[in-house]
């Protein structure tokens, strides 16, 4: 099932949207996450949605992909919809069945947040199917580089970030032998009453952190006898470029927003 | 206990865009008491195809007997615990797999799973701890606190100690120093030997291979491609070349041999014993 997920992976293409800058479309996805609390009637849900679908469009992938990729959060939005639907007590009622009652105020909510769940998982979709990791670390550092005057640790933060989704694939791996190994030595993950079943989880983590705190370390050292010191003085192989489309990128939000705000009522 | 793979398929993550055929046809046989290897060049579907042995992996087509059990594509088993107990697997770097705060409740952990008492778990971490050649007084040490060789060896007498029909050792000596490699095969040989262990040995070593086994399978791009006794596999070095995999250097050496002095030998030989004996008497006791 992992497998299926798209969730955080990059989907290698030449679009558009894969040849914006990473901090256009960092900055691009937060401003979106923003703005889309303006809207709050159909129009400027329709707007929004009418935005994600061109900005989807420019990047290649489609939307059944999209849809399919991202069926585990569909089954939480359609959770959040439901409970949406049973907890607003405004407005006419639609349906009384005695024992539950929806209210129309409910279904408009429950509507409305999901349509903008919905657009918000697209969207940060978006950024990880378009951009390798590696930009995406690049991209913040950069953002954040004038936060280090205030000692914030930028070039940290990034290098933490990288390493940390460098490591993931080989988590994953190793979970995976670990397991099978356990398995063969007759525990069992997938039976039996819960007790049973988090005290065979013991026998999968503790090999896990032995071997995530050795590769640390292995790690650490590895990069000390490059001659690693930290982010000081570091040139960088992967110059970011700001081009004319970035600035149109953001500039296009602009519009949305001013259209957000004209249609909100 | 026999077990046998018939016309195995798997494919992995079947049925999504990013399924991939790993092995495919793959049948032999290993008799109750024989030894056998199975190589093959990295990304040949050894490992998979071990996987099925104990039902970690259940295949996409075709069926794997194991003993009285049958895993058939398609169908769902139940109770696969019995079918864990009796084929032990040694995994590739098995110190991995440790996990407990001491090196006896660690050799327990397997046993225990499959029912047998506590007490009865203890007599046999004792037992087997010294049988893969380390001392009792370690039972009361962490498995963190030892050696990477004294690691591996708690791993495999953990494996051991559930007492099962058929060992499945998934290249046992990896990383460890050449007399470390002996000593650890030399073992396994004893074990099969004794106690008339069914063994199968996953390797990249054909001196391993050669020397240990009873019969050969060969794998290549997910397929069987061949199988054989020893002998029957190393004489032909250009038959292995096109599954990019060689000779023993003994086998190596004996065609040098042959190709400098013109003298032919019977056989392949297999060790520098039988060669040495063998040169012996074909050149009516010259020395080398």
């Amino acid at each position: 099932m992992m497998e299926k997920m798209i969730f955080g992976r990059y989907i290698p293409a030449d679009s558009i949207a894969h040849r914006l800058d990473p901090r256009a479309k960092l900055l691009f996805v937060f401003i979106f996450i923003g703005i889309i609390f303006l809207a709050n009637n159909g129009w400027a849900y329709g707007a929004a949605a009418a935005f994600t679908v061109l900005s989807i469009w420019l990047s290649g992938v489609t939307i059944r992909f999209l849809i399919k990729g991202l069926k585990p959060v569909m089954i939480i939005i359609a959770i959040t919809f439901v409970l949406q639907i049973f907890f607003a007590r405004e407005g006419d009622i639609i349906v009384d069945l005695g024992f539950v009652t929806i209210y129309e105020e409910g279904v408009r909510q429950a509507i409305f947040i999901s349509t903008r769940f919905l657009l918000l998982v697209f969207m940060t979709s978006l950024l990880t199917l378009t951009t390798t990791p590696i930009s995406i670390t690049d991209g913040l550092e950069s953002l954040l580089n004038p936060l280090k005057k205030i000692k914030f640790p930028a070039h940290e933060l990034a290098l933490m970030m990288s390493i940390a989704l460098r490591f993931i694939p080989t988590l994953m791996d190793e979970t995976d032998k670990v397991m099978k190994a356990q398995m063969a030595r007759g525990s069992d993950m997938s039976s039996g009453p819960l007790k049973d079943r988090l005290k065979a989880v013991v026998p999968l983590m503790i090999p896990l952190f032995v071997n995530a705190f050795k590769r640390a370390e292995d790690l650490a050292i590895a990069m000390e006898v490059r001659g690693y010191r930290g982010g000081e003085g570091r040139t960088k192989y992967r110059l970011l470029k700001w081009h004319g489309r970035d600035t149109l990128a953001l500039l296009s939000l602009v519009g949305l927003t001013v259209l957000l705000v004209l249609l909100r009522g | 206990m026999d077990i046998s793979l018939q016309k195995v398929e798997y494919r992995y993550a079947a049925g999504s865009p990013f399924e991939k055929l790993a092995i495919e046809d793959v049948s032999f046989s290993v008799p109750s008491g024989q030894y056998v290897a199975i190589i093959g060049h990295t990304g040949s579907g050894k490992s998979t195809v071990l996987q099925h042995l104990n039902a970690l992996l259940k295949p996409t087509a075709g069926s794997v007997v194991i003993g009285d059990r049958t895993v058939r594509a398609g169908r769902k088993e139940k109770e696969l615990k019995s079918i864990r107990q009796k084929v032990g697997i040694v995994f590739q770097f098995p110190e991995q797999q440790l996990f407990e705060e001491t090196v006896l409740k660690d050799i327990c952990y397997g046993p225990m799973n499959f029912g047998v008492s506590e007490e009865e778990a203890k007599n046999r971490a004792e037992y087997w701890i010294e049988e893969v050649g380390l001392s009792r007084e370690i039972l009361n040490q962490s498995p963190f606190d030892l050696s990477g060789g004294q690691m591996r060896r708690v791993a495999i007498a953990g494996v051991l100690a559930m007492q099962p029909d058929l060992i499945v050792l998934d290249e046992p000596t990896a990383g460890l120093d050449p007399r470390g490699r002996k000593e650890m095969m030399d073992m396994f040989y004893r074990l099969h030997k004794e106690r008339n262990l069914s063994m199968i040995l996953v390797t990249h070593s054909m001196e391993d291979a050669s020397v240990y086994a009873d019969k050969i399978v060969i794998m290549h791009k997910g397929k069987k491609v061949h199988e054989g006794t020893p002998r029957e596999i190393f004489a032909d070095a250009e038959k292995l070349k096109q599954w990019d995999l060689s000779v023993p250097e003994v086998v190596h050496f004996q065609r040098l041999l042959e190709h400098k002095t013109g003298i032919l030998f019977p056989v392949v030989c297999l060790t520098m014993e039988e060669l040495v004996a063998q040169w012996k008497q074909l050149s009516g006791g010259h020395p080398l």
